[in-house]
């Protein structure tokens, strides 16, 4: 017993955790008795132990785990094993559960985990459904529902879809440059570990007194400044999971500019690795902001900062800006990748080379550049400085041109191609014509007239759903699909994909559709109860949602049977091009046995005698005919 | 002949393209356009459904157009497709156009912002009203200025219809939104500063007014009413207010006391909805009690009348 608990792993951290709110419990204590409280019972203060633990108690948690037992070792100068793997790949599912440095490994954990949270994030966004079915008050009362959709939006965008990007990127996105492993494993082993921390807080703060978070996910001040303690749940559950991404945006800045196989030029890279590279300098430059407008919150409700308090001088309206500097640069940050998967699956499965490769790239930049001028546009209606809405106007609509320029590549790469119309290809195509919708409700709400009349009505909800659901998450499931034979070695059920496809495209479509029109007619967003004259849509939005909640299961299903008794994947079933696909499926536990050198461009598909990477070493690879690929030596 | 498919493709765009716009301008989007505002955002709509709807088309028709055409056959899966790897004109092309679709849209957008947001021309005078929102009610205020005589203090709004009104509108806790859809206009109240907001009534009749920013327990039930009368019933309303609040009523400028059921009652008062309100908000108050000093500093501070 006492040498688990020395040992690295969850007794240790478990008896951490347990150190950690003691000594929050005495730290506060100490503060309090130090300031001159009176009384014995002034000492004990709940909300202070549970803030300060709520800081305190994760970070004890990860050093028992291990997370930093490398860099304690080092700096206590004790022997740091540098050439012990023992911490790479995995052999049985215990593995998953350990501070594992393999990029394979991780890419696999944070995938899971995000989709858990998908999971529960989704199980929540029923629950309110079954409460909006009809007008009145069913199910839930209105604190429980204000949780409900705060946390069902901060669960869905902190921690599924950022990190399930940043996992599909963690697993393939070295491979495709020809790596061995990301620049800095411990730190990545370390970013997984953090986000866990953060859903399960988020998910515990419906245990806390006074119910779970309910300002939104937006947590606009002062309404956060006074809500119930369960809001510092979220305030902190953004630190772990903004840290957890700026650490992994870092590795993949530093991964991708250093560890390139020779002969990987810029202009050589997949789009994928171009997405990830946009989107990192997106998360490097903006997440700091979100930080910084939760410690704004933190210090006001903890130490009386009246940052927000409008009686003695503080700005509410900086509070709005600052959240959205991050907030809207976020949306890029949650479509960006997902932009790199399309592209990937678009030119394989249309056995083309992608249109225009430059100019992806260029648009995913300048996205990045001009996704820092737009954000003023979630203010239109808040009193700011009446003058910010025309630039903020036009840069709103600008952007749309990068993106657009994208969308039409993307057709443009499907003409005259040989389509296969598989479920990773369906769920591309679903995504192009769901996020043209998404894009031109966006355009709408960039005109401020208009978007003075929806402005926080169900028109958001409607359009912000067509970008995160139709947009992102229909990427995240054909990026999922597309990469389960090289992640697991397995290939999954084609028809149950179908299904699962078009079951979700046709609900997605009854459940968000109408919410445009219930958003025009005036019907306003996170309520729980509304007027009568709305109670068609809601009861098909309501019916509808089910159906698409349950459509999940039969992924689920898929995946996992799959993952289990699936037939084995070939090394490239689809026919790729990219590095990763020239490895053994699940790759070797260092990825490649010998280092790739890269010839060509990533999508060279149809033009003869094209390769992109050859592998020197084994048996001399031989430029291959149109169609086939560079094998590489061990096969 | 190669071509044929393509015109086909076009032809039945152009043709889905023509259905989608009809019905985006004969579907019945909004509510009842209640102010002079509503007509012009109203049409702007319109002319965005215009512009979306042929994009949209574009989009839809080409993937079903390749799907249907481009699709992998029995026997080519092992063919690849010709190794097209741009276009440079067509690039420009796709750039250019929706930039200069999106210039023109912004502007016009913004030629319609300053319309319905300018002062009323034509020598006509603005009626003032000051709205303050609170959780988890609103409470309208004439002032002296607007009524000619005593203030009058409500919590539904009455405005004659072809006044231009100016709102003044301010939060005593949190942020608040005022919404009235069928104006199709919208401004947060926020504590510690005043916003503004114009509307013109245009059309008889009584329509929601909403708290669309979300500010607690209580914010789906902070719901009142605009009743748009005519300026007589209008004049006729206000001095009826005027009657029993004249000798006891409360200061100028400040809310005062919360009116109770009983007080100051509006003839039309009680939908019961900011009574079923204030009990569901009431462990917020409880909230707002207990952050002591720093709370009754924002009510002091937010509840003078507007210095600015």
């Amino acid at each position: 017993m006492a040498a688990k608990l020395r040992a690295p792993g969850f007794y240790r951290a478990g008896t951490f955790t347990l150190g950690g709110v003691l000594f929050s419990l005495a730290l506060t204590y100490l503060v309090r008795m130090s300031y001159g409280h009176g009384r014995f019972h002034h000492f004990i203060a709940p909300n202070a132990i549970l803030t300060v633990s709520l800081i305190a108690a994760p970070l004890a948690f990860l050093v028992g785990l291990g997370a930093f037992d490398y860099w304690f070792y080092w700096a206590a100068g004790k022997p740091t094993r540098p050439e012990d793997h023992s911490s790479h790949g995995a052999h049985s599912w215990r593995d998953y559960f350990r501070v594992n440095t393999d990029h394979k490994v991780i890419g696999i954990q944070y995938t899971v985990t995000s989709f858990f949270f998908l999971l529960v994030g989704g199980l929540m966004a029923m629950l309110m459904r079954a409460e909006l079915a009809q007008p009145g008050s069913q199910f839930v009362d209105s604190n429980t529902f204000n949780g409900l959709f705060s946390v069902h939006a901060s669960l869905l965008i902190f921690l599924f879809i950022i990190p399930v990007f940043a996992g599909l990127a963690n697993f393939v996105l070295p491979l495709m440059i020809g790596a061995p492993d990301m620049a800095f494993p411990r730190l990545n082993a370390l970013s997984y570990w953090l986000l866990p921390i953060a859903g399960l807080m988020m998910i515990a703060s419906f245990f806390a007194p006074g119910g779970s978070f309910a300002s939104g996910w937006t947590a606009y001040a002062p309404l956060s400044d006074t809500a119930p303690i369960g809001q510092v749940f979220f305030t902190l559950a953004v630190q772990f999971a903004g840290a957890s991404s700026i650490a992994t945006a870092l590795n993949f800045l530093v991964t991708i500019i250093t560890m390139r196989a020779p002969g990987m030029s810029f202009f050589r890279m997949p789009l994928l690795v171009w997405a990830n590279f946009a989107t990192s300098l997106l998360v490097v430059i903006a997440t700091p902001f979100i930080a910084s407008s939760q410690f704004f919150i933190l210090l006001d409700r903890g130490l009386g900062f009246n940052f927000f308090n409008a009686g003695r001088g503080g700005d509410v309206l900086m509070y709005q800006h600052v959240f959205w500097f991050y907030s809207h640069p976020a949306v890029y940050i949650m479509m960006l990748p997902g932009f790199g998967i399309v592209s990937e699956i678009i030119a394989v499965k249309s056995r083309k080379p992608i249109f225009g490769y430059r100019m992806m790239a260029f648009s995913l930049v300048a996205i990045v550049v001009l996704g820092f001028t737009v954000w003023a546009h979630h203010m239109f209606v808040s009193g700011m400085q009446a003058w910010i809405r025309i630039p903020m106007m036009i840069t709103t609509a600008i952007i749309a041109v990068p993106t657009g320029i994208k969308i039409f590549s993307w057709l443009a790469t499907l003409w005259k191609g040989v389509l296969h119309l598989d479920t990773p290809m369906l769920f591309a195509l679903g995504f192009l014509t769901m996020f043209t919708l998404g894009g031109i409700s966006g355009v709408m709400l960039a005109m401020v007239p208009l978007d003075i009349h929806v402005s926080d009505t169900y028109f958001i909800v409607a359009h912000i759903h067509y970008v995160l659901f139709g947009g992102s998450l229909f990427t995240i499931f054909a990026g999922v699909y597309y990469w389960f034979p090289k992640m697991t070695g397995r290939m999954f059920d084609e028809r149950l994909g179908r299904m699962h496809f078009w079951l979700t495209f046709i609900f997605f479509n009854l459940t968000f559709a109408p919410m445009h029109i219930i958003g025009l007619q005036g019907m306003p967003r996170r309520v729980a109860d509304y007027s009568s004259q709305y109670a068609g849509w809601n009861l098909v939005i309501s019916l509808s949602s089910f159906v698409l909640g349950a459509s999940i299961l039969i992924f689920v299903y898929n995946i996992v049977s799959s993952w289990r008794g699936g037939p084995r994947a070939p090394a490239n079933p689809w026919r790729g091009m990219t590095l990763e696909w020239q490895v053994s499926s699940p790759p070797p536990i260092f990825n490649f046995d010998a280092v790739p050198t890269v010839v060509g461009g990533p999508y060279e598909y149809g033009v003869p005698g094209a390769v992109h990477g050859i592998f020197k070493g084994g048996a001399e690879v031989k430029p291959a005919p149109a169609g086939t690929v560079a094998r590489p030596a061990r096969e | 002949m190669r071509n044929r498919p393509v015109l086909v493709a076009f032809v039945l765009g152009a043709v889905a393209a023509a259905i989608g716009i009809a019905l985006g301008l004969t579907i019945h989007w909004f509510p009842a356009q209640a102010s002079t505002q509503a007509k012009k955002i109203d049409t702007l709509y319109d002319v965005l459904v215009v512009a979306s709807v042929p994009i949209f088309v574009l989009v839809t028709t080409v993937v079903l157009f390749s799907v249907w055409r481009f699709r992998m056959r029995p026997g080519e899966e092992e063919r690849d497709g010709p190794p097209i790897h741009g276009n440079t004109k067509l690039e420009v092309l796709w750039t250019a156009f929706p930039a200069a679709l999106l210039i023109s849209l912004c502007s016009y957008a913004y030629v319609v912002l300053r319309d319905v947001e300018k002062k009323p021309s034509g020598g006509a005078t603005e009626m003032n009203v000051d709205v303050t929102g609170q959780q988890f009610e609103w409470k309208f205020s004439y002032p002296a200025s607007t009524t000619g005589g005593a203030p009058v203090q409500a919590t539904q709004l009455y405005l004659p219809q072809g006044q231009p009104v100016r709102f003044n509108v301010r939060s005593l806790d949190v942020i608040h939104a005022f919404y009235v859809p069928a104006f199709r206009l919208q401004i947060d109240a926020v504590p510690g500063q005043t916003t503004n907001l114009r509307a013109t009534p245009s059309r008889l009749g009584t329509y929601v007014f909403a708290c669309a920013e979300l500010c607690g327990l209580g914010h789906p039930a902070m719901r009142t009413s605009v009743h748009v009368v005519s300026p007589a019933a209008f004049r006729a309303w206000l001095r009826s207010q005027q009657q029993p609040a004249g000798g006891q009523g409360p200061p100028p400028g400040g809310p005062g006391a919360p009116p109770g059921p009983g007080a100051p009652a509006p003839a039309a008062a009680g939908t019961g909805a900011p009574a079923a309100a204030r009990r569901a908000g009431r462990s917020d108050a409880r909230r707002r009690a207990d952050a002591g000093a720093r709370g009754a500093d924002t009510l002091a501070g937010a509840g003078r009348p507007a210095g600015s």
